[in-house]
């Protein structure tokens, strides 16, 4: 068994644990590398089935390939799609590409109040209908009690410390300093009303082995992450104000392979393009503990 | 060649320089993300602090404030021969509980101690709680030898007295190696500056660490995770999935599962996108179909008929570590899980408390935290196990109280439990039972029903049978598949053998038993079977809750309960007219889903 294989396995044993012990479960597509291999492990885990919703957060300034991908592996892979946004913020013109606010503050309402309030069933959800292929208002509003999530520990110190299962409290709260112990494969799975859970079946994968997964298993990605010419690409999938391309000539999945393994990026971290890191000394850890991903 | 990978933990007591180590580690072999570095300069120099090692893991804000680490960070690292995982785990007493959330999940450890400050308590209680954990590749470093003039004598005497203690605990670490993680002496480069020491670095030793030997070459165990029916695009496939611990499988082997002893052979080992695949084994998450229709559910441990089964009992000895800020108390209920079962549990009796720091044993009535404790539990269901020395996997549980894990143990041994024999004879009678041609599912699909045994007990003259039978007219009236059935009515037939005038303890037993057996074969059939029965006790359930492979429910009818039975329901009868108690009956079958489209 080599490598990707043991974090396969362990993958799908969390998965299938989250389906069978937790109550109205979801998981978050970003559309991203890595929650695109989380997909593909949970049709592995269910045997090309996926037993429960895919949640997507538009920003509306997301890359428009990202959405057309979104829709067309939603309808080949038959999903049940959710989309959920902060319509306010954005009608209202009070982001950050309007000139209204900072780029944190920006994500921390076009994506942690959108997620915290489309999880909760308080704002709307939109689903997808096979039938039309239209995405309609979803009359569902129970809110998610259990969030499948594709961080990986490698990405940012305060990810590093997170558990598979790893408990909010009502107030969204992640009490970093006092997390249940968890140990033997046994995870937190009982719950006081009005908690939930988030799930990281990819916290042990770095981003070398989500790539060589993607190889192995030939998982489509958008084509933002290949260079189409210009030497540039996309590493790392964001709003398109926020996310800058990285300067490569990686055209396949095997050269972003080699480029990470031995090349010119087997040294530098992936979130080194995203510009609202940077702020101030800890700003995504300050934006995770309220709710972002 | 494949490179391999290895999780290692490194551990000690709170300041001995855990983060520092891996900080320097990362650093001295160029496997840190240059982003990471720099980020953490910027912020020191911002902060007008001067940079050390360990704020490139503990990077988070609370702890650069505190200056300790409060969680297990984990980084990446690369040697030439391995990819490793490193776990850094925090050395503060409070935060035991993220130690051994760390610990569990390596297969090697290095336990640090500061030559400065010599052997404390954590020191002894992280060395004692590898050994439980099972980790049993240990290196030992000896940290801060800087400060120490890189002294020879002193590096000796710490090994000397921490070797004493280890041996005690049967652990015998690979090797020792004097260590500054500040300077970098011995992490990834010889140390000059100890001409003395011609041993390992932390980082030879740590690719010297012996690889895991394969767990397929064991008997096998699955723990049975969910059995999945997905209908959609008529797909028509029953599979029961789970992650292999040990062994190997092939289709075409006799499955047996436990603690019901049920069995089938494999017809297909399923995989996602191949479709069917020959063989599996230890690591994997598989999933199988199975020839014959046979109910099993999540917790049981699949096995392969003819290797040497797992042990099955509701009354295990084991070793146990406590982390919860409650006590543990002995005769209060708690989850106990093991594998992918979950059952009630308590502590019958506290045979010793172990103070994991000094290993002084003394008597107790309570576990407090952060203590370890040898104990008889007791489990509400049974559990199918294997024994610590045996097999690792199969002999862990966790325990959990108000909704958290707050401890663990390992199961050293099964206490002969009082119905043994019965145990026994229902294992065997389902390894024997031959199949119906129906799954369970079908048959409740087929009835809008699930099959359950409803107990009905209390005193003479309670209006037991009267509620019964009305209970099983309203079910049979709305369309169910009900029966009932007066237990007094074995004694002429099925029991007319053992039936005698003086009532003899054994008798009563031995009716309750082939009451109980015919029951299973209702039940087996999807019938809703109400029995009456005049003043149950505790034991008495025990035994058909042992025999029936289906749910038993009991009902307690006229107020006070007179035996020492807990009933799943109380009703009154006086007063009460009999369609409320029917009422309230319905309301139960339905609540608990045994019924539905009611």
């Amino acid at each position: 068994m080599n490598h990707l294989d043991t974090l396969e396995n362990k993958s799908i044993h969390i998965l299938r644990e989250a389906y069978s012990q937790l109550g109205n479960l979801c998981m978050l597509w970003s559309i991203g590398k890595d929650s695109t291999v989380l997909l593909w492990l949970a049709r592995k885990a269910f045997f090309g089935h996926v037993p429960f919703p895919l949640v997507h957060i538009d920003t509306r300034y997301k890359i428009p390939e990202m959405i057309e991908y979104r829709d067309k592996y939603t309808r080949e892979w038959c999903v049940d799609m959710v989309y959920g946004e902060n319509s306010t913020a954005l009608s209202e013109k009070t982001t950050y590409p309007d000139g209204a606010c900072s780029r944190i503050d920006c994500c921390r309402m076009l994506k942690t109040e959108a997620l915290t309030h489309t999880l909760s069933g308080e704002w709307p959800r939109y689903r997808i209908n096979h039938v039309t292929g239209r995405y309609e208002r979803d009359s569902n509003t129970e809110p998610y009690t259990g969030v499948i999530v594709g961080v990986r520990a490698d990405e940012e110190g305060s990810r590093s410390k997170e558990r598979y299962f790893s408990p909010r409290d009502k107030n969204n709260d992640w009490d970093i300093g006092n997390q249940p112990p968890e140990f033997w494969n046994q995870y937190k799975t009982d719950f006081a009303r009005g908690t939930h859970v988030r799930v990281h079946p990819l916290l042990d994968w770095t981003e070398l082995n989500i790539w060589e997964y993607i190889e192995r298993e030939n998982i489509p990605v958008v084509s933002l992450y290949f260079d189409k010419g210009d030497g540039t690409r996309y590493r790392s999938l964001g709003c398109a104000p926020c996310t800058h391309c990285v300067e490569s000539a990686a055209k396949t999945v095997s050269e972003i392979v080699e480029e990470l393994r031995t090349g010119k990026f087997s040294n530098i971290a992936e979130r080194s393009g995203r510009a609202q890191d940077k702020e101030n000394g800890g700003g995504l850890e300050t934006l995770r503990r309220e709710g972002y991903m | 060649m494949e490179k391999e990978d290895m999780n290692i933990v490194i551990v000690g007591h709170v300041d001995h320089g855990k983060s520092t180590l891996i900080g320097r580690l990362l650093a001295d072999t160029g496997t840190l993300p240059q982003g990471r570095l720099e980020q953490v300069r910027e912020t020191c120099r911002r902060n007008s602090k001067p940079f050390e090692y360990a704020f490139l893991l503990d990077a988070l804000k609370d702890e650069q404030a505190q200056g300790i680490t409060i969680d297990t960070a984990r980084c990446f690292f690369k040697s030439k021969k391995r990819d490793y995982i490193i776990l850094d785990a925090p050395g503060h007493i409070e935060f035991l509980k993220n130690m051994i959330t760390g610990a569990a999940r390596a297969e090697a450890a290095i336990l640090l101690i500061d030559a400065n400050e010599g052997v404390r308590e954590n020191s002894r209680r992280h060395g004692y709680m590898l050994s439980m954990l099972g980790v049993k590749k240990v290196v030992v470093a000896v940290n801060k030898l800087d400060l120490k003039n890189y002294s020879r004598e002193v590096f000796e005497e710490i090994q000397r007295e921490y070797g004493e203690f280890l041996n005690k605990l049967a652990v015998s670490p690979l090797c020792y190696i004097p260590v500054s993680a500040f300077n970098g002496d011995n992490v990834a480069a010889k140390s000059e500056r100890m001409p003395w020491y011609t041993g390992k670095t932390v980082l030879e030793a740590m690719d010297d660490f012996p690889s895991e030997p394969a767990l397929s070459e064991n008997v096998f165990r699955m723990p049975v995770q969910d059995i999945y029916k997905f209908t959609r695009d008529g797909d028509d496939r029953r599979i029961v999935a789970g992650t292999i611990e040990s062994g190997n499988v092939k289709s075409g082997n006799r499955a047996v599962f436990y603690p019901s002893g049920k069995s089938s052979v494999i017809k297909t080992i399923e995989r996602f996108p191949v479709g069917i695949i020959e063989n599996s084994s230890a690591g994997d998450a598989a999933g199988f179909t199975l020839t014959e229709q046979i109910y099993v559910r999540r917790g049981e441990i699949m096995t392969i008929d003819g290797q040497d089964p797992p042990l099955v009992s509701s009354r295990i000895k084991a070793n146990i570590f406590w982390l919860g800020k409650q006590p543990l108390e002995k005769n209060k209920k708690y989850s106990l899980k093991i594998g992918t079962e979950k059952t009630g549990a308590y502590i019958d009796e506290i045979l010793s408390v172990l103070n994991s720091s000094d290993l002084s044993a003394s008597a107790g009535e309570k576990i407090k935290c952060n203590e370890v404790a040898e104990c008889i539990i007791e489990t509400d269901k049974p559990i199918a196990f294997d024994i610590a020395e045996k097999l690792g996997a199969t002999s862990r549980f966790v325990l959990v109280d108000d909704f958290d894990i707050k401890g663990g143990g390992i199961i050293l041994s099964n206490v002969q439990e009082v119905e043994q024999d019965i145990r026994e004879k229902v294992l065997l009678r389902n390894y024997k039972w031959e199949h119906s041609g129906l799954s369970a599912e079908h048959r409740a699909e087929r009835y809008s029903q699930k099959p359950v045994l409803m107990v009905i007990t209390g005193e003479n003259n309670a209006g037991k049978k009267q509620l019964a039978k009305a209970l099983e007219r309203s079910l049979v009236e709305n369309g169910r598949f009900a029966y009932y059935l007066g237990i007094g009515t074995f004694l002429y037939g099925v029991d007319s053998d053992i039936k005698s005038l003086n009532k003899e303890q054994l008798n009563h037993r031995e009716h309750i038993r082939r009451f109980a057996e015919v029951a299973n074969l209702m039940l087996d059939a999807g019938i809703i079977l109400i029995v009456t029965a005049r003043s149950l006790t505790a034991s008495d359930i025990s035994i058909i809750k042992m025999i029936v492979s289906g749910e038993v429910e009991t009902v307690w009818v006229g107020g006070e309960i007179t035996t020492d039975l807990t009933a799943d329901l109380v009703v009154e009868s006086k007063n009460v007219p009999v369609r409320e108690n029917v009422y309230t009956l319905v309301e139960l079958l339905k609540d608990k889903r045994y019924i539905f489209k009611f």
